[in-house]
């Protein structure tokens, strides 16, 4: 590993005075940095440890809203009482990512920001336009069972690995940030971008951003949401697809649908073409094929990933139908 | 060189580290606890396991710098002067391992899963809104962070089910 700097600020104004610093690299649970400095994907010349800022308490505020500070450990999230009940989504898709020791350790905040497991990008020994750009992208052709079917592009087909994060995309959850000039909230839906030809700038956030919290908006009354994963073991392991889905029906039809997909996009893919699609019509699996069949138009599977566009119709299909399942109830207790 | 302060195995500890220095090569290379094992050096194993502040963690992906203040406890920490571990006597009770190479990993996860079952913190495989319960299923699930290369998991999943029935 690279020398670097270790500084751990006490409180929010240094730490955004820190962070405007290009040599400098925020420190959260370090379950993706650490591992990424030692295989030398990462080189910071200075690491600012966010975990003892305050950032680590769970909010219920009064429109209804769950405010999660940014170092609040993927455990407590998961366990957490009102987010088991009035957010089922986020805490099983949390529990469904990595193993009890990284979710003890990693941060909310971190888990947004963590890195592609594409193998080119982890091997600095290879060509990855993600880590150098222009230096090519070998997974086009290459190894490409894992990655991307939607959102990819000639130049990057890396896909995004967090579970958590395909949740609160489907949950139209926010994230709270500082910077020198002020705070600032960005929506998850503009928070992220696709690779074009860029695929190294991963996100919107603005220079030298402090993550501070993330806010999940009151849930849609009567709706039941889920979370589905599928990887190549039964536990610890990154999604080959995944789907967060949040539903309601009323009189046997949609009236509320939201479907992220993870696992298979450079970003948590929100299905909005399948959405549209659902809005108002029979709630029935017929029509949850149609929809979906819609949405993986524009899927552009290479060689070894193919599976994943009927991996990720069945698993659509079958999440909403459990979801209908369920019947059409009232709203869940806070 | 920073200069930390942390309890080991209840014991308190003061050192000068360099920043890139882990909470496993501290406790192995600095301290001499070489009951942690260094797999993967990743997070992916889990044989570099210990408690820190009561919870179970990987330490190769700890810096030690940043574990400054921390109560972390290894394998070498969980027995009595006299008697093993609970955890320590089923492995034994139960033959839970074969070459032995990731048995305190597997040990300081145990006593953390179980704790935290205790506590009611669920799984993927808990019920919705349901509290978790003592079962194979739960622990196999729990467990996932800890490979064993021998496939002692059947052992395992039983030394660790009893460990927590008798708790």
């Amino acid at each position: 590993m690279r020398r670097f700097e270790y500084l751990r600020p006490l409180d929010r104004a240094r730490a955004v005075d820190l962070a405007a610093n290009p040599e400098v690299k925020l420190l959260g649970g370090g379950t993706n940095l650490i591992d990424l400095m030692k295989i030398g994907v990462e080189t910071p010349e200075i690491l600012v440890d966010t975990t003892r800022l305050g950032l680590d308490e769970i909010e219920s505020r009064v429109d209804g809203s769950l405010r999660i500070g940014a170092s609040v450990r993927n455990t407590d999230v998961a366990s957490d009482r009102r987010v088991r009940a009035r957010f089922p989504v986020l805490s099983a898709a949390v529990l469904a990512g990595a193993s009890g020791q990284l979710r003890n350790m990693a941060t909310v905040g971190g888990n947004l920001l963590q890195r592609t497991r594409c193998a080119y990008f982890q091997d600095v020994t290879k060509a990855c336009n993600k880590r150098k750009p222009g230096s090519g992208c070998p997974a086009q052709t290459g190894a490409n069972r894992e990655l991307a079917i939607l959102g990819g592009s000639e130049h990057c087909i890396a896909t995004h690995p967090s579970d958590m994060a395909v949740a609160l995309r489907a949950l139209d959850a926010s994230v709270l940030v500082e910077t020198e000039k002020g705070a600032q909230t960005i929506p998850l839906a503009d928070f992220y971008r696709l690779p074009g030809d860029r695929p190294d700038i991963e996100t919107n956030l603005p220079y030298g951003a402090l993550i501070v919290a993330i806010d999940v908006p009151a849930p849609v009354d009567g709706a039941r949401s889920s979370y589905m994963k599928v990887r190549d073991r039964a536990s610890f392991g990154f999604a080959l697809a995944s789907v967060a889905g949040v539903l309601r029906v009323a009189d046997g039809r949609v009236a509320h649908v939201a479907l992220a997909l993870g696992g298979v996009a450079p970003l948590p893919w929100r299905a909005r073409i399948a959405e549209a699609h659902l809005m108002g019509a029979p709630a029935d699996p017929d029509h949850f094929h149609a929809a979906i069949d819609a949405e993986l138009q524009a899927a552009q599977p290479r060689p070894e990933n193919a599976f994943k566009v009927t991996l990720a119709r069945r698993m659509v299909v079958r999440v909403l139908t459990e979801l209908v399942g369920r019947g059409e109830v009232g709203v869940a207790p806070s | 060189m920073t200069r930390i302060s942390l309890t080991v195995n209840g014991e308190p500890r003061a050192v000068d580290i360099d920043s890139r220095v882990t909470v496993l090569d501290l406790l192995r290379e600095h301290f001499g606890l070489t009951g942690a094992k260094k797999g993967c050096d990743r997070g992916q194993c889990g044989a570099c396991t210990v408690l820190r502040d009561g919870r179970r963690v990987n330490s190769c992906l700890v810096l030690a710098v940043s574990a400054d203040g921390s109560e972390i406890v290894s394998v070498e920490g969980l027995a009595g002067d006299s008697d093993l571990h609970p955890l320590q006597q089923s492995f034994l009770d139960h033959d839970a391992y074969q070459c032995g190479y990731c048995t305190p990993g597997q040990l300081c996860s145990a006593v953390g899963a179980l704790a935290e079952l205790a506590a009611g913190s669920p799984s993927v495989v808990t019920g919705e809104g349901s509290a978790p319960t003592l079962e194979p299923e739960e622990i196999r699930e729990r467990m996932s962070g800890n490979l064993c290369r021998c496939a002692a998991y059947v052992n395992i999943v039983a030394a660790v089910y009893e460990a927590g029935r008798s708790a």
